[in-house]
């Protein structure tokens, strides 16, 4: 088995994901390693249930995670972890954004969203770290934050990155007039 | 100090340091980013959107026929509009160097079909490169450029979604200007009429072995030992997954792939006791080998469906093993979790003639674009969708086919310039009677909004005329054209209940801009108001995501979603939805 870290996010078209994405690149760039990432463009954007991962370490190969070897993931959404749980390796760490965001499906009646989320998580997740991610952001100023915010609280799982990389990272991957609120969401999600 | 790139950024990088002087080529996912990417470099190169793949390629081959460098950019479908001047072109071949990048996109994360690029390689018998990573995108390109030039034929470079979405660390090198002597005047050469065209056929054939020797000894392919038990033969970026799936094996890395090198499959066979080859999508590469007469092991393993990746050639691996796979630590539940699948935004100007159309018992032929979503519940007004351009013709057809029904095609702006006007040409030249609705939110939305010849400014930043939908369709002899604003639902019923109805051809031009491009329209979000809603649920019709309901609950309407366009008003009865900047 290579020393690859694998971090998964996942969550919906438009939260995000490729801002959050990006940061834990940078930051393990910064940290001096190879870094390979994967984007999601096109349809699946557009409101649909999105995954992006990120892979760092001495060489890496394939830009895809395999299943089973995430060390962390992150679930923007309530149940979006869930969907990708496969991906997350033995006892690894899982973040996850108490954010509802109610499928059209489920407005349809096509499906159901489960009213038990929660405990479906902490049941099958022996490390979870549940926050309200959106809150906070929006206590911050910005609910758009809730991404880096939830990225803090994942960066604990990462002990290879320092918080010097993740802030350094998180400077360079957004617009400068976001760099302050950006920052404050990350501090605020890694003291959770 | 490496750059952390995308493929498609890469590749854009790749054309600016080989001298390319021009790039053309249409928006389509996952090949799109290439242009965006290759802006940066407008001071040394020409970039354009053309209209379609087929307009793209024609202007690069000219290019290139002209001595100078080029590359053409271009999906996996956008390749077979651009199939007829790719099969001649292979006859003339170029002068200065030409790379068609092409983005496959395995899968299918964003197109109506998998389609594998490297049978147009060997079906106009064209070199082909398939780089794994950023950084060979990048390098590639001036490789490919180079045997191009030496010996005068189109390159394919084939990129898949996963080489130009992923992002790894590039090192750049500098820009190497390419002199060009200028259009040189060659009739035998460069005009395909029969007499000249068989003698360029001998070319291809003659060409041929030359490039085979090119790719017995390139650099992009390469023979890496280790464990001789199995020998993998990895194309593209397959070689990644292959490097994680069986870490300890010996590789034969493809990176320049076709003429196939024989020799180097024949030694690297030799050297292994067992060979496998790992490719995505068609077998090409199994049964060339197989037809060499070597034995190897490929699709009895390795799935020829969709993307692979390191867990799916994991369970290749332990089917060639003869044992079972390892199951992982977590189950995913998405079987039990509610369908996420993308939806028209919220706001969105299709919306409002989707949900018109609802209200008509209509057959309705959509066309490739955010528009294709108003297939699924609750709207369901789309019935078919074949291509690009096809929504146009295919209404045509269906009513000339005598269908009772009343026939609309819907398509979008960019769509109807890609390959819809030649469609409206027909209506009107062959008295056909549908209603024809170009939904013009004046980008290319789905792809993320590229600029066409209706936006009024080209890819290199410059205002330019703006095309008219409305002219066009008058001069290709349409007579009833009319334009309605989408969001004004009675409006817009009214007009596609008398259009449906006219028993002549007509076109309806739904113009607003998208809500995702231009947030000008944005309005304060609405509000249900929950003592005035009587729950009958018709707001949800619409499909807006901004609308939320869980089961038996009173519908909200989420104040971060909701673009205050006012649809879900007028669809209300009991005037339970309020808000917006009027009142």
């Amino acid at each position: 088995m290579s020393d690859t870290t694998s971090v998964v996010l996942a969550g919906v078209g438009g939260q995000g994901i490729l801002l959050a994405s990006e940061i834990v690149a940078q930051a393990a760039k910064i940290s001096g390693f190879d870094v390979k990432t994967n984007e999601v463009h096109g349809m699946a954007q557009r409101g649909g249930s999105v995954i992006a991962h990120v892979r760092f370490g001495e060489k890496v190969y394939s830009p895809l995670a395999a299943k089973g070897e995430a060390k962390v993931l992150g679930g923007l959404e309530r149940i979006s972890a869930l969907r990708y749980a496969d991906y997350l390796c033995e006892g690894g760490l899982v973040a996850v954004n108490s954010q509802m965001m109610v499928p059209v499906t489920v407005s349809m009646g096509m499906g159901e969203y489960p009213a038990d989320a929660e405990k479906l998580l902490r049941d099958k997740f022996e490390n979870l770290i549940y926050i309200n991610a959106s809150e906070e952001a929006r206590k911050l100023g910005n609910v758009r934050a809730a991404n880096v915010v939830l990225l803090g609280a994942l960066s604990k799982g990462l002990d290879k990155l320092s918080e010097e990389a993740w802030l350094e990272a998180v400077k360079i991957s957004v617009k400068p007039k976001f760099i302050d609120l950006n920052i404050k969401a990350f501090k605020t999600g890694r003291d959770i | 100090m490496a750059e952390l790139l995308s493929g498609n950024a890469a590749i854009a990088r790749g054309a600016y340091e080989a001298g390319a002087v021009l790039a053309a080529g249409y928006p389509g996912t996952p090949s799109t980013e290439i242009l965006e990417n290759a802006v940066k470099y407008k001071d040394d190169i020409y970039l354009e959107w053309a209209p379609n793949e087929k307009v793209a390629l024609e202007v690069g081959a000219a290019a290139a026929m002209g001595g100078t460098r080029s590359i053409v950019t271009m999906k996996h479908v956008g390749l077979n509009v651009a199939a007829d001047p790719l099969m001649t072109l292979a006859y003339i071949g170029v002068e200065g160097g030409l790379v068609i990048c092409v983005a496959d996109d395995p899968g299918m994360h964003s197109s109506q079909n998998e389609q594998d690029t490297r049978n147009y390689a060997k079906f106009a018998r064209l070199p082909i490169f398939e780089p794994s990573s950023s950084q060979e995108a990048k390098d590639f390109i001036p490789m490919a450029m180079e045997v191009s030039e030496k010996h005068k034929t189109p390159v394919i470079l084939r990129s898949t979604t996963r080489v130009s979405h992923s992002r790894s660390l590039v090192e750049l090198g500098e820009r190497k200007e390419h002199k060009s002597k200028g259009f040189q005047k060659d009739v035998q050469r460069f005009v395909t009429v029969p007499a000249f065209s068989r003698q360029m056929r001998l070319k291809v054939e003659k060409r041929t072995p030359e490039l085979k020797a090119e790719t017995e000894s390139s650099p992009a392919n390469r023979i890496e030992m280790g464990d001789k038990s199995l020998g993998i033969i990895a194309c593209g970026i397959t070689y990644q997954y292959v490097k994680e799936a069986w870490p300890e094996a010996s590789v034969l890395k493809l990176g320049f792939s076709q003429p196939w090198p024989d020799d180097m499959i024949k030694k690297f066979a030799g050297y292994v006791e067992k060979l496998l080859v790992v490719e995505e999508l068609d077998p090409l590469l199994e049964e060339h080998i197989k037809a060499l007469g070597i034995k190897c092991h490929g699709r009895d393993v390795v799935s020829g469906i969709g993307e692979l990746s390191i867990s799916s050639l994991r369970e290749s691996r332990a089917k060639l093993e003869g044992r079972p796979v390892e199951k992982y630590a977590y189950e995913n539940m998405a079987d039990k979790l509610p369908g996420r699948p993308p939806v028209l935004c919220a706001g969105c100007p299709h919306r409002g003639v989707f949900y018109a159309l609802t209200k008509h018992d209509v057959v309705v032929a959509g066309d490739i674009g955010c528009y294709s979503l108003g297939a699924f519940k609750p709207l369901e007004r789309l019935d078919i969708i074949l291509c690009m351009g096809g929504g146009v013709s295919m209404a045509h057809g269906l009513d000339k086919a005598g269908e009772k029904k009343k026939v609309v095609g819907i398509v979008g702006d960019s769509t109807f310039f890609h390959s819809g006007i030649t469609g409206l040409l027909d209506i009107a030249y062959n008295k056909g009677k549908s209603t024809i609705i170009v939904v013009d939110n004046r980008t290319t939305a789905m792809t993320g909004h590229q600029d066409h010849p209706g936006t009024g400014r080209t890819l290199m930043g410059e205002p330019t005329v703006e095309a008219s939908i409305e002219d066009i369709g008058r001069a290709c002899g349409i007579k009833r054209i009319r334009t309605l604003n989408p969001y004004d639902q009675e409006a817009t019923q009214k007009a596609l209940d008398e259009e449906i109805n006219a028993d002549e051809a007509s076109l309806v031009i739904s113009k607003a801009p998208c809500i995702l491009h231009d947030r000008s329209g944005v309005k304060p979000a609405f509000e249900i108001d929950s003592e005035l809603c009587k729950n009958c649920r018709m707001c949800l019709k619409l499909g807006c995501p901004a609308i939320e309901a869980s089961e038996g609950e009173k519908p909200a309407i989420s104040s971060i979603l909701c673009t205050g366009c006012g649809l879900c008003r007028q669809v209300c009865k009991f005037g339970a939805i309020s808000g917006g900047e009027n009142e």
